[in-house]
């Protein structure tokens, strides 16, 4: 490999690549400075230089990189599923559903996206894949009163786990976000302390507006935790940097696919290198 | 976090209110601060950079009219830019073939082809054409069954759900029955794929030679990234994109994804999708848009 001076003109290129991953402006500048710091004027090898920023980043998501703690002595562990429109709400349900199954959790699903055509029978397919029950009312049923009832039921019988899947709605729009809000004041009616986990599902290609998002969801329903799907595209999702300074929000997972196999632990070197452009 | 250009700009040039014409240094230093403005709003950054060449050369040398500060003079000359970009306002649908017009759906994974698909069919609707909805996602659970339901509350005609049959053989009887029953236009909506997954690329490049529709709308999301740039390029090229449809404008993205993708493609934006409902479909004005990328 042939060394190069990191010199302004370099800095500048690795400045680019990373805003090209949707790190933002103001990361990815800092993120380069931080590397001029260290190394300005030496001579590098690029294999070199990306390591030493994958390794930048990796400090930053490492603290974050943390999987979904489901607590058994809750039964059951209640689990919201929030998220704009198209993000993967739903089929992360069913994907978490099978992680769950498969390690001998009881798991049920609620169907609680009850406004968009066909949501609830996608659902209830995932409920069919996974073999786990969905508890579903017509649509147009009132959001809120089904996810009361799917406490209730589910704590009745005595699951493990129970994920309910939302509408997807546009963090602007505040009707929506009141409704998501006294979706979970229902929660709280049959378990106070529920839901035990909400989890904001983002979209690996979104650009900036991912801040937007992090910010009101967490203001409206209290997220506790990230999902980021659609990876498997030639997005590399980084403005997830610039969240993690910023909310330190855990990222539990990382959707790979369309399947019900295609679902990751989050890692913060591998997604720092693949952001970098390392393998 | 985001702070509008005019801002941005009223302070890069405070110091020169009143001055006669815009010097290079003044400009260059203005033009940092758009840059900065574009990628916030997510233009991708290979647009970004050859729009500003093509603003450098607009802006210097421009005189200073007495009733504007330099700022407002920049802004300007970047929102004309924006808007000859962004293309001419209000480019309908091609629909001058022989019927039944084939329009085919194209794009990621939950970008909205299949709401996009229902508005669409509604809009010809109101204006008296018959058409016919069919959906060739035979992957996605319950595709078929959303775009059935929303072709009802469209009250438009949808081709009959055949269990196991496969998106080709789909879009042939669509068009056949788009034939027989004298439907105008035959909506296909696909399930959504990404642009480097090859086998599933190769099955709409197949659907769109047994059909040659006459529109081929690429449905992307207001809220994309730097990405816009990779998948207009690679569905353009293995596609052929007649058109570029922007949904969830009613959300609070700057959409810079829709510079990104005009300009990598240079087909027009035709909609914006507007919301959840059915007659949440606008056409597209390029001066709303810039404004909005601008933070105006
Ligand atoms: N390639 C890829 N596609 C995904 C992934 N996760 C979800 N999808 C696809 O994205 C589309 C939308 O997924 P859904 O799970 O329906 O999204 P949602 O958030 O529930 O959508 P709404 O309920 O309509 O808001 C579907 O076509 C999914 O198959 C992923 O990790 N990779
Ligand atoms: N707010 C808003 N939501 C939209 C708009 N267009 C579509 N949606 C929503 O986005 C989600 C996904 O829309 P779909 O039409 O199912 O997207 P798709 O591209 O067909 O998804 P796949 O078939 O899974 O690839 C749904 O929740 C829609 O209601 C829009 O313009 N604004
Ligand atoms: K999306
Ligand atoms: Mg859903
Ligand atoms: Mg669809």
């Amino acid at each position: 490999f042939t060394k190069r001076k990191l010199d302004d003109e370099a800095l500048e290129e690795l400045e680019e690549l990373l805003i090209t991953a949707d790190l933002g402006v103001a990361t990815a500048a800092r993120v380069t400075k931080h590397l001029a710091k260290t190394r300005f004027g030496q001579d590098v090898t690029s294999d070199e230089i990306k390591a030493t920023l994958a390794e930048e980043i990796t400090r930053i998501l490492g603290p974050v990189a943390r999987p979904l703690a489901i607590d058994p002595a809750r039964k059951p562990h209640v689990v919201l599923v929030v998220g704009v429109n198209g993000s993967g709400k739903t089929t992360t349900i069913g994907k978490m559903a099978k992680t769950y199954k498969d390690a001998g959790l009881n798991v049920t699903l609620a169907a609680g996206d009850t406004f968009r055509a066909a949501a609830v029978e996608q659902l209830k397919v995932w409920g069919e894949r996974t073999n786990c029950p969905v508890i579903a009312r017509e649509t147009g049923a009132d959001a809120a009163g089904l996810a009361y009832d799917a406490v209730e039921q589910s704590r009745a019988r005595g699951d493990d786990l129970l994920f309910i899947d939302t509408a997807g709605r546009l963090q602007n729009k505040a009707d929506l976000m009141a409704e998501l809000a006294k979706l979970v004041r229902s929660i709280k009616k049959v378990d106070e302390t529920a839901p035990h986990d909400v989890l904001l599902v983002l979209d690996a290609t979104v650009g900036q507006n991912a801040h937007s998002q992090v910010e009101i969801f967490k203001d409206m329903v209290a997220v506790s935790g990230l999902v980021l799907t659609k990876l498997d595209g030639t997005a590399r999702g980084g403005v997830l940097v610039a969240l993690a300074e910023k909310f330190g929000l855990p990222v539990h997972a990382i959707g790979v696919g369309e399947k019900v196999e295609d679902l990751r632990p989050f890692e913060a070197d591998a997604f720092a290198r693949s952001l970098v452009g390392m393998e | 976090m985001f702070e509008s250009l005019s801002s941005r700009l009223g302070k890069v040039f405070e110091k020169l209110t009143g001055r006669g014409a815009l010097s290079e240094a003044d400009v260059t230093e203005a033009l940092r601060e758009v840059r900065v403005a574009l990628l916030e709003a997510d233009v991708a950054l290979s647009v970004v950079k050859e729009f500003i060449g093509r603003v450098k050369a607009r802006a210097v040398g421009q005189e200073v009219i007495k009733s504007v500060t330099p700022g407002q003079m920049v802004v300007k000359i970047v929102h004309d830019e924006l808007i000859a970009t962004l293309g001419t306002k209000g480019t309908e649908l091609n629909l001058s073939a022989v019927p039944p017009v084939v329009i085919l759906m194209v794009g990621l994974q939950g970008s909205g082809k299949t709401t996009t698909s229902a508005k669409i069919a509604l809009k010809l609707k109101k204006e008296k054409k018959k058409v016919l909805l069919a959906s060739l996602d035979v992957y996605r659970p319950a595709a078929q069954q959303q775009l059935q339901i929303l072709a009802g509350q469209a009250e438009v005609g949808s081709l009959p759900i055949v269990m196991g049959e496969m998106p080709v053989a789909i879009s042939r009887r669509a068009v056949d029955v788009g034939r027989k029953e004298g439907y105008d236009v035959v909506i296909l909506d696909t399930a959504g794929r990404l642009h480097i997954d090859q086998e599933l690329m190769a099955e709409v490049a197949a659907v769109r030679d047994a059909t040659q529709p006459t529109e081929t709308l690429l449905v992307t999301d207001a809220m994309t990234g730097q990405d816009a740039v990779t998948l207009a390029r690679e569905f353009n090229e293995k596609v052929g994109v007649t058109g570029i449809v922007l949904t969830r404008i009613d959300g609070d993205a700057r959409g810079g994804a829709a510079l990104s993708m005009r300009a990598i493609t240079g087909r027009p934006i035709k909609f914006l999708g507007a919301g959840e409902k059915l007659d949440a479909l606008e056409v597209f004005h390029p001066d709303r848009i810039a404004g909005r990328i601008l933070g105006m």
